[in-house]
């Protein structure tokens, strides 16, 4: 291109060129920067809306939760397992090598207080919601939770130990707010 | 022959502005053909009549479909119950998109039994592949749209695979979503795509047939044709009749699911709707997912099954280069031919597997399918190309046949 102009007007000089080449640059860039500019809002359309955002948190009273009762509660539209862990389960949960699972986790890292379990009930495979919230659903070789979609076996802590998941189940952030009643997100 | 000579003055005004027939009559009706087309060069006529059915039964549904998860599920029954003739409308869209699926498939192992996608039509064969992609992204949006259980979890299984890509997977999948989870925003952006991909589809239509007008169609016997004046025929009236005879036994089928067995390749628990808390103990896609779904479980690992189910159609994109040898029909190939029907029958296990549980027997069949899926395409078919000897190829068309007559094979 520079060489097409130079030979046509070799009167112009390398001054003419430079500032032809800067006016290109500057043109060009202004380009990238409008288009930039108007994909972001195309792409970031897309991202959860403030609405959504808004219901991020949930409270929970556990005081009806019975003894060795699992239940499910909602929580940004997905299920929160919650499990009323006895004294064996919990020592189930602690009595294994942490270091031979597939996601090394102890127990004592993914409960606040033992007895209380609560984990996001999604599988870490491909998003199904895993069996074992009923007495009579299965609950999978370790006595956790069993995904029925792709066969992932969860231990009583939410630990992956067998099956194509990656991850054991999330423990989602939460807080006591006192004994009985805890805040998730 | 042709309208385009026509001495009308009003096809002779526009004519001379847009040559429009002459364009049609060069592509649709003077367009020379091999004259030993067999049935199975229907079905690429018979994958564009489908893609006109489910646009059009699409259109008319998206007048009373609601896409919005309050309302989705409703409106699906409102279209079933209130709306006239409504079911039949519905029947004809999700049955259409099997009968579509169905005849894509045949059309592409007839390619791979001819050897259609050797030179020099590897472009026309990325445009096959690309519609079939394009198609599978279409009717996976599609069965989110009535909102029920089966829906629901599909959408949740198929987005929750981008997961699997290191680093950006979570956030990815939430922008997929519009949320923490597969909601009203998800099934609001798919009917959105849904209906905009089919208009794609076509598009990449004409790139397919524009390709194949070019050399033209491959042959039974899948050879170069060096004497067109005696192997080929006129498209018209040749094979638009023939087309349109495929067609009406192609209707005949699709009539006998839509009236008598409407419900047969779904799943009824697809008319519960959507609940996000609870996932139905046995999840399966649609029939024709079935292998890819098979080759995803057979693989122990979430990043490894996709990449494996990935790989399992796009390895398709490289077979004219896998492929060595020149000989196209596997009518000329002895050892090909046989390890042509080995793949097929492999390709039915895969979907067998696919529906059943990933447990004990069908877990291990999975995967030794799995294994000779990509054993046929990586490590079989090369080496065949390699060490085969194939059976000498005829000259042209019209020797074979004349050869049975008992006639001199040259002169026709
Ligand atoms: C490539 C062509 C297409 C394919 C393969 C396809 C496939 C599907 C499938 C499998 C379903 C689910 C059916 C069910 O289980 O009820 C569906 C639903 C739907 N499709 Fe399509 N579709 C196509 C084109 C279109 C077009 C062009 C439109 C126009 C807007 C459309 C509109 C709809 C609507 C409104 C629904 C929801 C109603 C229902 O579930 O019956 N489709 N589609
Ligand atoms: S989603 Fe749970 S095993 Fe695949």
């Amino acid at each position: 291109m520079a060489e097409s102009v130079s030979s046509d007007a070799s009167t112009d000089g390398a001054e003419g060129e430079t500032r032809r080449d800067f006016l290109y640059l500057a043109a060009g860039a202004m380009g990238v920067a409008a288009v930039a500019g108007i994909a972001w809002p195309l792409f970031d359309q897309m991202n959860p809306s403030a609405d959504v955002l808004a219901l991020a948190s949930a409270e929970i009273d556990l005081s009806p939760i019975e003894l060795g009762q699992r239940v499910t509660a909602k929580w940004r539209g997905k299920p929160v397992f919650i499990d009323h862990r006895g004294p064996e389960v919990i020592e189930k949960a602690r009595d294994v090598e942490v270091e031979d699972l597939p996601d090394p986790e102890p127990d004592a890292a993914r409960v606040q207080k033992p007895e209380w379990l609560i984990l996001v009930g999604i599988c870490t495979h491909l998003g199904c919601v895993p069996f074992g919230q009923k007495d009579s659903d299965p609950r999978g070789d370790y006595g956790g939770w069993f995904c029925p979609c792709h066969g992932s076996h969860y231990d009583t802590s939410g630990r992956i130990r067998k099956g194509p998941a990656p991850r054991n189940l999330e423990v989602p952030e939460y807080i006591f707010l006192d004994d009985t009643t805890i805040r998730i997100g | 022959m042709g309208f385009a000579n026509s001495q009308n003055k009003i096809i002779r005004w526009v004519e001379y502005r847009l040559p429009v027939l002459k364009w049609l009559d060069a592509q649709l009706i003077d367009y020379p053909t091999p004259k030993n087309l067999n049935y199975w060069w229907n079905f690429g006529s018979l994958a564009g009549v489908m893609l006109v059915v489910q646009i059009v039964t699409g259109i008319v549904l998206a007048m009373h479909y609601m896409p919005h998860g309050d309302y989705a599920f409703d409106s699906v029954e409102h279209i079933m119950r209130d709306v006239s003739w409504g079911w039949l409308l519905r029947y004809l869209h999700s049955n259409g998109g099997s009968m579509f699926f169905a005849v894509v498939y045949i059309h592409i192992f007839r390619g791979l039994y001819y050897g259609s996608y050797k030179a020099p039509r590897e472009i026309l064969w990325w445009f096959g592949l690309i519609i079939l992609f394009l198609m599978m992204m279409t009717a996976f949006l599609g069965y989110v749209l009535p909102w029920g259980q089966m829906s629901f979890w599909a959408a949740t299984v198929i987005t929750s695979m981008f997961s699997a890509i290191p680093w950006v997977g979570d956030e990815l999948v939430v922008w997929l979503w519009g949320g923490y989870s597969v909601d009203s925003p998800t099934l609001t952006r798919f009917y959105s795509l849904h209906y905009l991909f089919p208009f794609l589809i076509v598009g990449v239509v004409f790139v397919h047939l524009w390709a194949l007008h070019v050399h033209g169609s491959n042959s039974p016997l899948g050879i170069d044709i060096k004497r067109p004046d005696q192997d080929k025929i006129p498209f018209h009236p040749y094979y638009t009749v023939k087309d349109l005879f495929g067609m009406m036994v192609m209707f005949f089928i699709l009539a006998v699911f839509v009236f008598y067995l409407p419900n047969m390749l779904g799943e009824v628990i697809n008319y519960e709707k959507a609940n996000p808390l609870v996932t139905p103990p046995h999840i399966v896609p649609e029939w024709y997912f079935l292998p890819f779904y098979a080759i995803l479980r057979a693989v122990p690992d979430k990043l490894g099954g996709v990449i494996a189910m990935g790989a399992s159609i796009s390895i398709f994109f490289v077979l004219p280069w896998l492929d060595v040898s020149k000989v196209r029909s596997a009518k000329f190939r002895p050892i090909y031919r046989q390890f042509f029907w080995i793949f097929l029958g492999d390709c039915i296990v895969l979907g067998i597997v696919g529906a059943n549980p990933p447990e004990g027997t069908w877990l291990l069949m999975g995967r030794l399918a799995t294994a000779y899926y990509f054993l046929h395409l990586l490590v079989i078919i090369p080496l065949i190309g390699k060490f085969e000897k194939p059976r000498p190829v005829p000259e042209g068309i019209g020797e074979p046949v004349l050869k049975d007559a008992g006639a001199p094979a040259k002169e026709g």
